[in-house]
């Protein structure tokens, strides 16, 4: 049972009927859909409400990630599961210019390695399979930019976005049409706060990337941040000692770029507890929205996600 | 010790997952502390998280409009632009907990400019705080608001009377804040309006009632939030859905799917599919994974159904003894949102619950006052004026007025074009029913009529500047034509001014109305089996799309004579060319309005490259691959 939410007129609905209603427009309206898939909770949630949405069916898109070549190991594991699981087809995109180039966060800096691997990718990729509409698992509850974003989003050719000329959202009613060129982000989960997802994932039993429950696990700390060493590229500077730590992910991405917290939480029902009285927001742990001011909408209208 | 940890736990969330949430915006004009407010209620009930304080506070250094202190409007203009203009301009979307309830905010900007916006928010609300500044009282901002707000169906209005500060916290002000609301909404028909003096900035009644107003035995803004039932009492319940998508993954399953507008469901219960009318029933109702026995309003399911019924996406299924009605005119208040004016006459798209189809607006009945709702005769409607209109769909669509379901009743219509959402409208009711329209039944059609004259009816546009050579270039082709035996006619611009157009200017209203009657007169030309040559400047690409729109694929060809406007000029054999640069003739294509020249016209014609018979044979040859 997700929350319902009570409305004068509408009656009462749920996160999940509105989640689900949104996807169907999107797809039944779409040439050539694809959901962005990043292997987060986000993501986990936002494939489940797609595989409901057109159950007993598998949904009729691809699913989309696009590699940095940097995610956790566990990430890549839990990719390929649950790709075959849904039945749908899975494309994996790295920038190849990017990866001949050796691109990495520690050498090339956290900005950069985004523009270069996620940004630059992401638009390569969409050109790539012509595709015209793009789920995407954002919230608006995530970021301030965020907060201000449609569920159905416009991108100008060269997948810009333009946040001072959105086009009016009423209802439900969404407007689809589109030129050659143009494209739609699509955030079915627009509503949901972190707390909604942490408890869908609860109710539903979604499966999940291990790292968002704490164990024991080898960190370093650089600037104030735990940062977990998940293989050998790590570059440890002089004194540098990695230490056994509880911790766990609020945020999953790069693993060089996401920070763990400190943390007892094994279970689902003690990450939820914690969230309910977490007095830092999540993106604190991700360390690529406070590099330049107004960061997050200037990465969103370059065509970042 | 772990397992108490884990016990207190899972009774928070179930605490959590109880609660109900409440969707609210907040509107009224400019710097009436809309976004401080919002900040306020956030930070007060500690729903801000340290690092977004942290970042509050160097950004209120950068942007902060209150000196030394915090800005808490800065934790909702989430936008550069915004940040450095110290003003909102689109919604943001905010969500915050209390012990009791959850809350999703739209804080909706203030500047008329950014009306669309502020109706964005506002279609998805159960309540509005409508702030009004003390010192200020009620403007037209305030008043556009509250129209906009009544027109989307809400009915709960907080009337946040702010900045009670710099008034003293006088009482007298702030009852004469109430009385003059009260007074101008009574239209409205609110069902409730609970009036609150406070002060956004320093947090007089935003979360406690404050000692500062001992004169005030009301609740804080956020005592009422807490408590107000914003539910309202359904007076009827039958089954509505439209279908959004058919799931059909193999033969062996087809599945309708969306999310029910209205009433509720079973298996077994008698449906009908409109705007066909076959009746089946439901077979079984899928929520999710599996298969439920009751599904009701908001929810979004697949239905299987009994028969093997034709029904696709835009189609509605509804209770069999209770359908709602089709129809294809309407009375409808309008809302416009772009900045070029509606016109009466132009083709848009309309999309309604799962429906998309073309529109014209018939008439515009009145527009409101922003200021006093009283009613003005209008030819247009401007960007932010809201109008009473008539409109006629290409197809019937299945709704209900706005008042008895939202879903059904509200549409948004698009231009053509640009794709841009133009206008948000509410459906009052049907003209007339579409069940009750029967095309008379003609034995003798337009095949048949065609058939005896040998050839394919079709309508030939000439569109181009005035003193292009359309004219000339139209005469030579109709000789020709005729000299081949087809039967034809030809309808010059200059012409129908003097008779069937003759009560036509050269508004653009007018232009519209001009190019209209045209087409329609060419349409039944081309219905009885004549080849029609149209000779008319027609400069907007939207009425030459509207004219091509009344035709079969094939039927209509347009030919564009591309003479320079020089060269126009230089001819000028009516001499329209010298009235017009003196400015006595207004609106003139090419002088003061512009010419919007096709892009993909079925022939192009330049029109000093060649003499007009050259031009004609090139047509001429045209023809006869299409004959």
């Amino acid at each position: 049972m997700s929350r319902t939410i009570g409305g004068a007129g509408f009656s009462s609905f749920s996160l999940e009927d509105e989640s689900i209603e949104i996807i169907r427009e999107a797809v039944a309206t779409a040439r050539n859909p694809v959901m962005l898939y990043s292997i987060g909770k986000d993501s986990s949630v936002m494939l489940h409400l797609a595989r409901k949405a057109f159950y007993p069916a598998a949904p009729p898109f691809p699913l989309m990630h696009v590699d940095t070549g940097w995610k956790f190991r566990a990430m890549y594991t839990h990719r390929d599961r649950m790709a075959a699981e849904s039945g749908m087809k899975l494309l994996v995109y790295k920038n190849p210019e990017g990866e001949s180039a050796g691109i990495n966060p520690f050498t090339h800096g956290s900005n950069y390695h985004t523009d270069v691997m996620k940004t630059q990718a992401l638009k390569q990729a969409l050109d790539l399979y012509d595709f015209d509409v793009i789920f995407g698992g954002a919230r608006r509850d995530e970021e301030k930019s965020r907060a201000k974003e449609r569920i159905f989003s416009f991108r100008s050719p060269g997948h810009r976005w333009e946040p001072k000329a959105q086009r009016p959202e009423l209802w439900s009613l969404y407007n689809t049409s589109i030129h050659p060129g143009e494209t739609i982000r699509v955030f079915p989960i627009s509503n949901w706060t972190e707390l909604d997802i942490w408890q869908y994932i609860r109710d539903e039993q979604i499966a999940i990337v291990p790292l968002y429950l704490s164990a024991e696990r080898p960190v370093v700390n650089r600037g104030g941040q735990w940062i977990m060493i998940d293989d050998e590229r790590f570059p440890f500077e002089a004194g540098e000692e990695p230490s056994m730590k509880r911790v766990r992910f609020r945020t999953l991405g790069c693993w060089p770029l996401s920070a763990a917290i400190e943390s007892d939480a094994e279970t689902l029902e003690a990450v939820i507890a914690e969230t309910l009285h977490a007095s830092c927001s999540e993106r604190q742990g991700r360390l690529i929205d406070s590099d330049v001011p107004g960061s997050m909408e200037k990465k969103k209208q370059e065509g970042y996600f | 010790m772990e397992s108490d940890h884990v016990k207190e736990s899972i009774a928070l969330i179930e605490a959590e997952s109880h609660k109900e949430t409440l969707r609210f915006i907040t509107c009224g004009s400019v710097d009436d502390g809309k976004s401080t407010l919002i900040g306020r209620l956030l930070f007060e009930s500690k729903n801000i998280f340290d690092d977004q304080l942290t970042s509050l506070e160097s950004d209120s250094r950068h942007y902060g409009t209150q000196g030394e202190k915090i800005d808490l409007a800065l934790l909702v203009d989430g936008l550069q632009a915004e940040r450095e203009q110290g003003i909102t301009i689109d919604v943001a979307y905010r969500f915050f907990a209390t012990d009791r309830r959850r809350y999703i905010v739209a804080d909706t900007p203030g500047h008329e400019q950014y009306t669309r916006n502020m109706a964005t928010g506002a279609s998805t609300a159960d309540l509005a705080v409508i702030l009004v500044d003390a010192r200020k009282g009620v403007l037209v901002q305030t008043r556009r608001h509250s129209r906009i707000v009544a027109m989307m169906g809400i009915g709960h209005i907080v009337l946040a009377v702010n900045k009670m500060d710099l008034v003293g916290f006088d009482e007298q002000v702030f009852s004469a804040i109430e009385e003059d609301f009260r007074k101008f909404s009574e239209d409205f028909a609110f069902h409730a309006i609970q009036a609150i003096p406070l002060s956004g900035l320093e947090g007089d009644n935003v979360l406690f009632t404050s000692n500062q107003t001992p004169w005030y035995s009301g609740p804080s803004l956020m005592e009422y939030l807490e408590h107000v039932d914003v539910r309202e009492a359904s007076s009827r319940s039958a089954f509505r859905m439209p279908l959004q998508w058919i799931n059909r993954p193999n033969l062996d399953f087809r599945g309708y799917c969306g999310r029910i507008a209205e009433g509720e469901i079973r298996p077994g219960d008698a449906l009908r599919v409109l705007p066909s009318g076959v009746q089946t029933r439901v077979k079984s109702i899928i929520r999710g994974f599996g298969e439920v026995g009751h599904a009701y309003q908001g929810q979004s399911v697949t239905l299987t159904l009994m028969d093997e019924v034709d029904a696709s996406r835009g189609d509605v299924v509804a209770a069999a003894d209770d359908p709602p009605q089709s129809a294809d005119q309407f009375e409808a208040r309008l809302l416009w949102m772009a900045d070029h004016a509606m016109t009466p006459g132009r083709h848009y798209l309309m999309k309604h619950a799962c429906r998309e189809v073309t529109v014209t607006i018939t008439k515009i009945k009145y527009r409101e006052d922003a200021n006093t709702g009283a009613h003005l005769a209008a030819e247009t409607l401007a960007l932010n004026e809201i109008g009473t209109v008539n409109l006629s769909t290409s197809a019937p669509i299945v709704f209900e007025p706005y008042r008895v379901n939202r879903l059904l009743g509200g549409f948004i219509l698009i231009d053509k074009l640009s794709f841009e959402t133009v206008g948000a409208g509410m459906i009052n009711f049907a003209l007339r029913r579409a069940q009750n329209i029967h095309w008379q039944a003609l034995e003798v059609n337009k095949a048949a009529r065609s058939a005896i004259k040998h050839q394919k009816p079709l309508c030939l546009w000439f569109t181009g500047l005035s003193g292009s050579g359309k004219s000339a270039i139209a005469n030579i082709v109709e000789k020709q034509l005729y000299a081949e035996g087809r039967h034809t006619s030809l309808l010059d611009g200059d012409n129908i001014r003097h008779g069937l157009n003759r009560d036509l200017g050269f508004t653009e209203a007018d232009r519209v109305e001009n190019i209209r009657r045209i087409a329609e007169v060419a349409k039944l030309m081309v219905g009885a089996g004549l080849i029609v040559l149209v000779s008319f400047i027609s400069p907007f690409k939207s009425d030459r799309e509207m004219a091509r729109s009344l035709f079969d694929k094939g039927e209509f060809v347009e030919i564009f004579v591309d003479t320079p406007l020089d060269d126009c000029e230089k001819r000028d054999v009516k001499g329209l060319y010298a009235k017009a640069r003196r400015g006595e003739l207004k609106n003139f294509t090419g002088i003061d309005s512009p010419y919007e020249a096709p892009l993909t016209p079925e022939i192009y014609v330049s029109g000093t490259m060649a003499s007009p018979e050259e031009e004609a044979s090139l047509i001429m040859n045209y023809l006869a691959t299409i004959q």
